[in-house]
């Protein structure tokens, strides 16, 4: 089996999110980047296949070069090889459009994303890259098992769990269950030195349509100061939420 | 060129969701100047729509369907073309997310996710919506002539606009898939977070499982979902699916209710679109409260239990 898996380079949980002055970019002065947190599940449900399965690993990226170190983690990690999509990123149509050649140039049997990119949450990607390349998708997928060409998957539903089941090729967007978080695997010192060693090919872009531009980002608004209430005087708190806040 | 909603329900019910996405529909439809047309699939009384502004409701009625991203998003795509739109409205619940993507795929669209406002320009299309995990928002113009718009839950107000509508049954073609639904879980008798307008939330600082029961318990007297933070979840005191947050599920309810939880960046990027936020925890210096509308400093373990009884009274008085 033959594995694509889409790796998002994105800001760190904790960053501070702060704009260019003009607010068209991002600003990532001090950001630290990290492998996108959905991506990471499906990377180390990859690596399991890797190691239970004998199924070979490709980790995607569309980004410049400032992506190389991310792509360089999951190598780390256990990927067999990495290629990234020497582009920038400019929205999901874009993207899909990018991972969809590379996947027809490499028989794949099998891509896996995250659901979502923490940084433009799209939510996009996956499902466009299905519909280009006319392949099944699943979504939210929260557990996966392949045996032979066929797929059990569950997904998480609005106030449960759905099982399903498909056959290969698919693409599966998946989040946590996918793995637990205590199996996500970190690199050691034998991955990263192996990982030096590991291909990392650029592969120029295609030339493809975008359907969307962002003219600019907005911060939140300030939040107005937080009303106290006295824990003795849970009246008032109940006052404030029937008659001021009106939620109760 | 009329806008097409895809307006879901549960189990033939719409849902706030649903009401939410039509009356976005009809704002839009005003806007442009055009007609309102919704599609839904097997809702019992698809002819309530008309409350909303529907001005034609398209109906597809299977008894043995069940959702299917890839056969439903082909029966929308079809309803697209027959009423001749190149603008779908669809909302932010998992299905919805699951489907959006696979419409714009097929009319070389422009999606935009999480839109919480009427477009604020039309030359060019511009829509607001949040990115970085509601850490901001950024406008965003659709450039396609083809537009599907995945609207935000709780940001866009129901509003009744009553219409005579055109109720039509619709027999679209079915797309094969090797997706197969084998079986779905629900949780009974439980809200769901994704539905629910008040969410009270737990995290760890109330110790151990058990003293989730008081968590629990106040959520039922509100008619409330329960959540949990991050290492609750992980540490196996409340399940996967009540974990909220950046990395968890994004929570958009009237009212939130976090209890001893301290406000990590991380918690805080899931739960902030949500209208209100209480926060009861012991420290007063618990990064939380610098986001909160309505705090107390306090011990849940003597907070809670009052909280309960007060509501109790309160629901009385008010019935
Ligand atoms: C990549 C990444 C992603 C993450 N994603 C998420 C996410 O999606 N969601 C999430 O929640 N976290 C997430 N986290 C974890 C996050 O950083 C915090 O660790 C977590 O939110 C803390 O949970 P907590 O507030 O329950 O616990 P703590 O930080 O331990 O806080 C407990 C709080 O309880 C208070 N307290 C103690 N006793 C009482 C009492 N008797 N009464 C009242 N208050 C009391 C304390 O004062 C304290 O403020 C993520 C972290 C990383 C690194
Ligand atoms: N620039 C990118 N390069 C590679 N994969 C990506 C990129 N952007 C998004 N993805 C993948 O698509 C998923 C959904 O992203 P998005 O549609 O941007 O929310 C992510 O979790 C990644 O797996």
């Amino acid at each position: 089996m033959k594995i694509l898996v889409c790796i998002s380079h994105v800001p760190d949980t904790t960053s501070k999110i702060n704009f260019t002055s003009d607010s068209t970019e991002f600003d990532t002065n001090g950001v630290q980047f990290v492998i996108n947190p959905y991506d990471e599940f499906a990377l180390t449900r990859a690596i399991w296949f890797q190691e239970k399965q004998g199924a070979t690993v490709t980790v995607v990226n569309v980004g410049d070069a400032s992506t190389e170190p991310t792509l360089r983690k999951a190598l780390a990690i256990g990927a067999d090889e990495a290629i990234r999509i020497d582009a920038k990123p400019t929205d999901g149509f874009y993207v899909a459009q990018q991972i969809a050649e590379v996947y027809r140039n490499g028989e794949y049997d099998l891509i896996l994303t995250g659901k979502e990119s923490i940084d433009y949450n799209g939510g996009m990607v996956p499902g466009l890259l299905a519909s280009f390349l006319d392949i099944d998708y699943i979504n939210a997928c929260i557990g996966l098992e392949i045996e032979g060409n066929a797929v059990s998957a569950s997904r998480e539903i609005d106030g449960g769990t759905e099982k399903l089941s498909a056959t290969l090729p698919i693409v599966i967007a998946g989040q946590k269950g996918l793995v637990e978080e205590k199996d996500l695997k970190i690199p050691n010192m034998r991955g990263i030195m192996m990982a030096r060693k590991k291909p990392l090919n650029v592969v120029p872009a295609i030339e493809c349509i975008t359907t969307t531009q962002i003219t600019n980002f907005e911060k939140n608004a300030e939040k107005s100061a937080c009303k106290m209430v006295d824990a003795d005087n849970l009246d008032e708190l109940i006052n404030l939420l029937h008659n001021e806040a009106k939620v109760i | 060129m009329s806008v097409l909603v895809y307006a879901d329900n549960s189990e033939g019910k719409f849902k706030k969701s649903a009401l939410e996405v039509v009356s976005y529909g009809k704002a839009l439809a005003n806007q442009l100047n055009t007609d309102l047309t919704v599609i839904t699939i097997n809702a019992t009384e698809p002819e309530q729509l008309q409350k909303y502004g529907a001005n034609k409701i398209l109906f597809v009625k299977d008894d043995s369907f069940i959702f299917n991203a890839k056969i439903y998003a082909g029966i929308i795509t079809e309803a697209a073309f027959t009423s001749n739109t190149n603008i779908i409205i669809i909302d932010s619940s998992t299905n919805g997310k699951y489907l959006a993507p696979l419409l714009a795929a097929k009319f070389n669209a422009g999606y935009v996710s999480n839109v919480v406002s009427a477009p604020s320009n039309l030359t060019p299309f511009t829509v607001k919506r949040k990115t970085f995990s509601n850490k901001a928002f950024s406008n965003t113009v659709i450039t396609a002539d083809s537009k599907v718009i995945g609207l935000a839950k709780n940001a866009f107000e129901v509003k009744e606009d009553p219409t005579t509508a055109e109720v039509e049954e619709f027999s679209p073609v079915l797309l094969s898939t090797s997706v197969k639904s084998e079986s779905i879980e629900k949780a009974s008798g439980k809200i769901a977070i994704a539905d629910a307008d008040i969410v009270v939330s737990g995290g760890r600082g109330l110790k151990g499982p058990e003293n989730f029961k008081m968590i629990e318990e106040l959520a039922d007297v509100l008619g409330a979902a329960t959540a949990c933070s991050k290492p609750v979840s992980d540490m196996g005191w409340r399940p996967h699916g009540e974990h909220v947050g950046q990395t968890g599920k994004p929570v958009a309810a009237n009212l939130y209710i976090a209890i001893a939880i301290s406000g990590a960046i991380q918690h805080l990027a899931g739960v902030n679109a949500s209208k209100t936020k209480v926060v009861i925890n012991t420290d007063p210096e618990a990064p939380f409260f610098k986001a909160a509308d309505y705090g107390i400093v306090g011990d849940a373990f003597e907070v809670v239990p009052q909280l309960i009884e007060k509501l109790k009274a309160f629901k009385v008085e008010n019935a």
